[in-house]
């Protein structure tokens, strides 16, 4: 009975998977248009001869291949210091009997709710001396309140007898931590550091706002002036007259070149990602 | 997605769960016996009193004439008068507009999409083309917010962009898409649509796959059609989950698409894209007026803060478990 479809059911089958397939689509032409074009050496609509131009002009400018060092620089250390950080206090904050835990708790959540705001922030960034540093993009967001309650939420989910027979052994605090509580949250870990790489390596606001010096910028702020700012060559600015073709191929191989490393860790981010979301979400 | 908490988050739940033989012990032994817990926590709590607590502090620049080589105590109290000024300037009118107008269009456009193609892809039988799509549409959702600009630029740009390309050959003519202010909002909801229309549907079809297929048989066999399938038994089934993101999204439209509305924002299009963080930035940051635009600041923080415990006391009221 359930497997007789009537023709208006097959009708809308088709409509879907058409219009589905159209969405898929959509979501993946304009990338695949800039990275195709990126390697074209005419502007047309339709590309015709195959170059690397762009991308040897780009690596060869200084400040591009800077801009990549910091980005990747940042993402590393960020990454390890915002996971040590959010594991540590997590950690701490799984102990249900721990005295003063709700109020930490609440502190945590408090930052959900409310902030000070960019500018009294921007002056604490000054005053611990960190403008102008890449420590700027690393410490001012060090911890995620959201990310730091998840990650509670899981550790308190690992069976204590666990951690209490371990105990009972004579094991210390810091072997339960690293030899069974870490190890046995391994999945979880390789998410969050996911989460917080890709995080890291796609901000720009905060290089922008606690920023100045042009040798620190990470790739996001050299990509916005190069394309949204407009602000001509990345490398000398006399230089750019010289180059024979189109400028916006220079602009997509930037593109290019700062996605890459998303396109490349996104077969694990899809993973990971998802279940992530629905680790925190309500019901799932 | 940082809005979606499970209420073990609830922070009076230690108390209940406090083991009683544990209470007896007088507070400062169990305080030394579990030192080194604390001292785990010691480097993240410092985090959250240096970089989000003393801000929260350093908001009395809003009360003040705040001067960088005075200091904040030093600095002359100035009582609401920046909170005065604030709201008489015709600014004032224009944020909240341009506020009230993109969250509207979120709301209106931005999530029914989301739901419709969970809806869409829920109907979708065959596994494999199901996840590919799902693999499609979940791409942009990854990119910085400057490289999906960057490619909106490059691609309605008018100078070699593809679209004003293919509009010229059909004989329109060229469109300033991105200067034109009449074209501002089309565009910021087509990119929040793009990058993460795909994404939103993570949760929708999470609760999809939940919903009981007995249902589904009983009423089949009833003789009920997909569509009435659709409408009786999946839409009912998922309505907590749609009220409850609708809300908390409501709550927190004010922080929403600051990172994208900076990098749209210009000179030209200022009167229809400019807002509340901004205009804190372009005020405070560029022009140096510190204590005005903190006080900005404080009247957004304070706005989100009664919108997310409102939309937190809504979600309630729908018999849902609320988030704080």
């Amino acid at each position: 009975m359930i497997e007789s479809r009537s023709l208006g059911s097959k009708i809308f089958d088709i409509f879907n998977h058409t219009f589905l397939l159209l969405v898929g689509l959509i979501a993946l032409l304009p990338f695949v248009y800039i990275v195709v074009t990126s390697f074209s050496a005419t502007s047309d609509l339709i590309p015709t001869k195959f170059t690397t131009e762009a991308y040897q002009y780009i690596f060869s400018a200084d400040t591009f291949t800077k801009s990549l060092l910091v980005s990747v620089f940042v993402t590393l250390v960020g990454t390890f210091v915002q996971l040590a950080l959010s594991c540590l206090m997590a950690y701490s904050l799984s102990h249900t009997h721990l005295p003063g835990r709700s109020f930490f708790l609440m502190m945590v959540l408090i930052t959900m709710l409310f902030s000070g705001g960019m500018i009294p922030t921007y002056f604490v960034v000054q005053q611990t001396g960190l403008l102008n540093s890449l420590w700027a993009l690393i410490i001012p967001n060090a911890i995620s309140a959201f990310y730091l309650i998840i990650l509670k939420n899981f550790f308190q989910s690992i069976p204590g007898e666990l951690k209490e027979s371990a105990k009972i052994d004579g094991a210390h605090e810091l072997t339960v931590l690293f030899r069974i509580v870490l190890p046995l949250s391994l999945p979880a870990l390789a998410a969050f550091g996911l989460f917080y790489a890709v995080g890291i390596w796609n901000q720009y606001f905060n290089a922008i706002l606690y920023i100045s010096d042009p040798a620190l910028y990470p790739v996001q702020v050299i990509l916005r002036q190069l394309i949204i700012l407009s602000s001509g060559a990345i490398g000398d600015s006399s230089s750019i007259e010289t180059i024979p073709y189109h400028g916006q191929s220079i602009q997509m191989a930037v593109i290019v070149v700062a996605t890459l490393p998303i396109i490349i860790l996104y077969p694990f981010l899809q993973k990971h990602f998802a279940k992530g979301v629905l680790l925190g979400s309500v019901k799932g | 997605m940082s809005q979606v908490i499970t209420k073990d988050a609830l922070p009076t739940e230690s108390a209940v769960s406090t083991p009683i033989v544990a209470a007896k012990k007088p507070l400062a032994i169990r305080i030394w016996k579990e030192r080194w817990l604390y001292l785990f926590m010691l480097p993240g709590l410092l985090y959250f009193i240096i970089y989000k607590y003393v801000p929260m502090w350093g908001m009395l620049m809003a009360f003040k004439n705040y001067q960088p080589h005075l200091g904040l105590w030093a600095s002359e109290w100035v009582g609401f008068r920046h909170f005065e000024r604030f709201f008489t300037e015709p600014e004032f009118g224009m944020l909240l507009k341009n506020t009230v107008i993109i969250a509207v269009l979120d709301l209106v456009i931005f999530f029914p999409v989301t739901i419709i193609l969970a809806l869409m892809l829920n109907e979708i039988r065959k596994s494999v083309f199901k996840r590919t799509i799902q693999t499609f549409v979940y791409v942009p959702h990854f990119l910085s917010w400057v490289v999906v600009v960057g490619i909106f630029y490059i691609i309605f740009g008018t100078e070699g962009g593809i679209i004003n390309a293919i509009l010229e050959k059909l004989g329109f003519g060229t469109i300033d898409f991105l200067t034109d202010s009449e074209w501002f909002r089309p565009m910021i909801v087509l990119q929040m649509v793009w990058k993460d229309a795909g994404w939103g549907t993570v949760i929708f079809l999470a609760a999809l796959a939940g919903v009981d297929s007995n249902l589904y048989e009983a009423a089949s066999m009833d003789g009920a059609s997909r569509w009435r399938q659709l409408w009786h038994v999946t839409l009912p089934s998922i309505r907590s989950v749609i009220v409850i993101l609708l809300i908390l999204r409501l709550g927190n439209f004010l922080d929403l698409g600051f990172e994208q509305i900076f990098l749209m924002v210009n000179a030209l299009n200022r009167e229809v894209g400019e807002v509340f963080d901004t205009y804190v930035y372009r005020v405070g940051m560029q022009q140096g007026q510190f204590s005005y635009s903190a006080a900005v600041g404080l009247f957004k923080s304070a706005v989100a803060f009664v919108l997310v415990l409102g939309a937190n006391w809504l979600a309630k009221k729908f018999g849902e478990e609320g988030v704080y």
